[in-house]
């Protein structure tokens, strides 16, 4: 059985498609199974960062409607030949989800996927509400300033409640994945220092993702920036992300923080 | 000669608890009564000599059916000791009195092994430890812990007593408390103490960067509280109608 990945935040424009994009790709660079699905329905944007948008014929809504079966809906990447892509839909919103649609389409993708991970829509409301609710393991995307971290907040709070292992009495596993890191601004004291988010939301820390225009360049490429450039700064941080999300104790670097100068490490270790 | 109009001794007056049995007549009481005669049958004599408060809060009754519904309980050997939740309009000289601030107590267990066979038309006194025993029972500050952190746009609302928190109170979220509020973390939303009308209720926290705070009603936000004690681990009080800091430790 496949393990169940949210990829949430609450607020909208922190990451989370992107990440979603990078996290899933470089889950299929180990040689997992991995399903990366669209929950975003009317705002569909993970067809673009994986560079299917034009392969798109039938979406999720389709599936939970039963106008198509979930193989048909399921793109394969390009790239890797294990990694799939469930689009949303961009002409209907989220009331086209039903609760017992989405159960069953989660039970069908557990039984041939390794990792399904799920890119949740902005906001608290039902699609956010239903990418969550089969998720074994929440990742919860954050920017380090004070909206971002409030909302994360929220929706940790969500996440303990809401999701179908909440209501079971189980605890889901919340990771934190720092966003749109500046060095150089967190240096001049103009964003929240790490220690400062990881005090407020008290969940571990899987990542640190550099601010960076490979994210941006990897976007507009249509291409997850684990894929377009393996080696940049941000793409090694998913990768460790992905390494700390499958259980390996691997100590967290600060991006920007000096270190090296006299063969010390400044390795840093998460909540 | 001097007249002496009263005795040196001036009268005492205490404060005394006693448990209550508290009845919530429901519409329609018609059948109401017939399911309280039901009961009364199967446990004969459970309210003799017991202080009956009659909750009329949720009860669509005016003066008159509320001076009927006390005569057909009184014939019921059910006597009435005060009436809870009912308006001054619906009260009339004649009635027992109006009763506010009733603390709730556990449910009453009407058994059947209870049941003394007595007559009820000449009710002798019941036994001294019966009602000793009921008597014995006081009210019992309660108390929840929670162990984990509270979240933004969570709410805990305990009115029936302390609340303690081992972890942070999140902006946007809040703590309501009937008595005292504990938190093993940063407060950084909003505690309100003693929100029944306690002003014995204090605010403990060892992180205060609180949004609001709030003692029996009296409250204070953020912009006004001194910024000394910011950040650090504080416990709030109320004196009169001013809410006092200190940090501990």
């Amino acid at each position: 059985m496949g393990k169940v990945i949210v990829v949430t935040s609450g607020k909208g424009g922190v990451g989370k498609t992107t990440s979603t994009a990078a996290l899933g790709a470089a889950l299929a660079q180990r040689g997992e199974k991995v399903a990366v699905v669209d929950f975003d329905v009317g705002l569909r944007n993970l067809d673009l960062v994986m560079g299917a948008e034009r392969r798109v014929v039938y979406d999720i809504v389709n599936v939970i409607q039963g106008d198509a079966k979930l193989p048909q809906a399921l793109i394969r990447d390009k790239r890797l030949e294990n990694l799939f892509l469930l689009p949303a839909s961009q002409t209907r919103d989220k009331d086209a989800l039903t609760p017992e649609g989405v159960e069953i389409v989660m039970n069908d993708l557990k039984r041939y996927f390794d990792w399904i991970v799920c890119d949740s829509p902005a906001g608290i409301e039902r699609g956010a509400t239903l990418a969550m609710r089969h998720a074994d393991v929440a990742v919860v995307v954050t920017n380090p300033e004070v909206s971002s971290v409030r909302d994360s907040d929220r929706i940790i709070g969500l996440l303990d409640a809401k999701t179908a292992k909440a209501e079971r009495g189980e605890r889901i596993e919340k990771h934190l994945l720092l966003t749109r890191y500046d060095a150089v601004r967190a240096e001049r004291g103009d964003m929240l220092k790490v220690e400062d988010v990881l005090d407020i939301l008290s969940i571990p820390l899987i990542g640190i993702i550099p601010e960076s225009t490979d994210v941006l360049r990897a976007s507009n490429l249509g291409s997850p920036v684990t894929l377009a450039d393996a080696r940049s700064a941000p793409a090694m941080a998913y990768f460790d992300a992905v390494r700390r999300l499958t259980g390996e104790p691997l100590p967290i670097t600060i991006p920007g923080e000096k270190r090296g100068i006299f063969g010390k490490i400044f390795g840093r270790k998460a909540a | 000669m001097t007249k002496v109009l009263t005795d040196a001794r001036s009268i005492r007056i205490k404060g005394r608890s006693f448990l209550a049995v508290v009845l919530t007549p429901e519409a329609p009481l018609d059948d109401w009564i017939v399911q309280l005669d039901d009961l009364a049958a199967r446990s004969a004599g459970f309210f003799l000599g017991r202080p009956v408060v009659l909750d009329v809060a949720d009860l669509d009754i005016d003066r008159k059916g509320l001076t009927e519904l006390i005569e057909q309980l009184g014939e019921r050997n059910v006597r009435i000791m005060g009436i809870e939740g009912a308006r001054p309009s619906q009260v009339g000289p004649n009635m027992p009195p109006l009763m506010k601030g009733g603390r709730p107590a556990a449910d009453v267990d009407v058994t059947e092994e209870e049941a003394p066979k007595v007559d009820l038309r000449n009710a002798p006194e019941p036994e001294a430890d019966r009602p000793k025993a009921a008597a014995e029972t006081r009210a019992v500050t309660q108390s929840i812990v929670i162990n984990e952190p509270i979240r933004s746009g969570q709410s805990v609302i305990f009115p029936e007593g302390d609340v303690t928190v081992i972890g942070s109170v999140a902006s946007g979220a809040e703590v309501i408390a009937g008595g005292s509020i504990h938190i093993y973390g940063t407060l950084r939303g909003r505690a309100m103490a003693g929100s029944l009308g306690n002003a014995q209720a204090r605010i403990f926290c060892t992180k205060l960067e609180a949004e609001l705070i709030a003692i029996d009603g009296i409250y204070k936000m953020a912009e006004d509280m001194d910024q000394d004690f910011n950040g650090r681990p504080v416990q709030l009080w109320l004196e009169g109608d001013i809410i006092m800091a200190e940090t501990l430790i």
